[in-house]
């Protein structure tokens, strides 16, 4: 069973459906017991890091969430969710992540040419960088979906495949049981649901 | 580097696609439902769903569609229509839209942008608008197209970017239902003047067409059209292969995931 947990920020919809299609069994909550007992965690996001991550605290979802990352619960972030897998935000402010990958999260904006569109929005496809599970059913040059004005730098080995966008951004991170989207697996049509179906049998 | 997108456009009245369809293998054509997943399938990069349903009892119709094709449909899905305030964006981001455009709605009130910008994120906000030249300038026109607001097409767009929209679908009353190929002048003066993305629509007829659309005014980042995708007068997966062949950057779907 994968938790996918509600914090109050973006559409799970699409994310929860997308996995029963893969026939993964998979529940939406924010009830620490049914997150205790789950398999597998998903961290989904959609927003500003600053407010999300605020969210997490208020629910307590942060603290849940950690506790199975530490015991070895395999975890997902996706977008927003990845991001907060990082130690630090720069956006809006300056924002702590959970620190369960090592990085920070810069805006785009300053490292790519002016006139080079932000957000990075559309289809953009993986070079792969290194190795992770996640990737078992899919091959380099296969396309993903993004829509992000913030991204990962200082990841290092952590970066398993990644997207030129002028910078090349890291697209999918990993750090022993703690992995990381960029991109939405759930909007990426079959290479997402490929590697939503990785990711059920890490 | 990103690819262009082509995106698929689903008039919905009453809980049925309008504009003619010819679908093999579809069992019934007008389906909303059947269509997106048929989209999806064979490599839409997006699709575009407006509820132009004309009474208000038959809007239910259309959130119960939404719900049906997020269970289906994993590629992202813009919904536009009737969406004149915030509660409308709740209404139908909570049955599986990505983003929601907004046309008419943010003529009359501008501030729903900004609102719908910081409550959801710029990505989901999408500003729509018709294009019409009036007197040698570019003008919206609202209402389906029917009324010219007097408001200059360039400053709107303009102002709905500083406002928090995230992209611009940009529809061309002057080349719609012509197929004589995009508004290439309109959609290249649309260019200078916002950085967002431009999704241009209006005159696609063929192929070609789409290729003089990249490559003439490479600022715009994806084509939307109607009728020709739903008739196959221009069949989507054909399209696609046909720009990836003529160098332009393309997501094609791999042998065995075309459905």
């Amino acid at each position: 069973m994968i938790a996918i947990i509600d914090y109050g920020v973006g559409n799970l919809y699409s994310l929860s459906h997308s996995l029963t299609s893969l026939g993964i069994e998979n529940v939406v909550t924010r009830d620490e017991a049914v997150i205790d007992r789950a398999d597998k965690l998903i961290l989904p996001g959609v927003g500003a890091f600053g407010d999300a991550r605020r969210k997490l605290a208020d629910t307590g979802m942060d603290r849940a969430l950690l506790k199975k990352a530490r015991e070895g619960t395999p975890l997902l972030g996706i977008c927003l969710g990845m991001q907060l897998l990082f130690e630090k935000s720069y956006e809006y402010g300056e924002h702590p992540g959970l620190s369960l990958i090592q990085g920070e999260i810069c805006p785009l904006e300053k490292d790519i040419p002016k006139g080079m569109k932000v957000p990075h929005i559309g289809w953009n496809p993986l070079v792969f960088t290194g190795e992770s599970p996640l990737l078992k059913y899919i091959r380099p040059g296969d396309s993903v979906y993004y829509v992000h004005s913030f991204y990962a730098k200082g990841a290092g080995k952590a970066v398993k495949a990644a997207s030129e966008y002028h910078v090349m951004v890291p697209g999918l991170v990993q750090k022993d049981r703690v992995y990381g989207t960029q991109f939405h697996p759930e909007k990426s049509g079959p290479v997402g649901l490929q590697i939503l179906r990785a990711f059920g049998e890490v | 580097m990103v690819a262009k997108r082509i995106i698929p456009c689903l008039d919905v009245r009453d809980g049925r696609v309008v504009k003619g369809t010819n679908f093999e293998g579809i069992q019934d054509v007008a389906d909303p439902v059947e269509m997106a997943k048929y989209y999806n399938d064979t490599g839409a990069d997006e699709l575009v769903f407006y509820d132009i349903t004309a009474s208000f009892e038959n809007r239910g119709l259309f959130t119960d569609i939404l719900l049906r094709t997020a269970a289906q449909v994993f590629i992202p899905l813009t919904v536009g229509g009737a969406i004149n305030d915030v509660s409308d964006f709740e209404r139908v981001l909570s049955c599986g839209a990505d983003k929601v455009s907004v046309n008419s709605g943010a003529i009359r009130d501008p501030s729903l942008i900004d609102r719908a910008a910081r409550r959801y994120g710029d990505q989901c906000v999408v500003l729509s608008m018709d294009v019409k030249r009036v007197d040698g300038a570019f003008r919206i026109f609202a209402k389906g197209g029917r009324v010219d607001t007097g408001l200059d097409a360039l400053d709107w767009a303009h102002e709905g970017q500083e406002r928090g929209a995230g992209e611009l679908v940009v529809n061309s009353i002057d080349t719609d239902g012509v197929k004589r190929g995009f508004d290439l002048e309109m959609l290249a003066e649309m260019a200078k003047r916002v950085t967002i993305p431009i999704i241009a629509s209006g005159g696609a007829g063929c192929m070609e067409d789409f290729k003089t659309l990249f490559t003439q005014v490479p600022q715009v980042d994806a084509g939307l059209a109607a009728s020709i995708f739903h008739r196959k007068e221009v069949p989507l997966p054909q399209l696609k292969r046909y720009l990836a062949a003529q160098g332009i950057p393309m997501r094609i779907l791999r042998e065995g995931e075309e459905q």
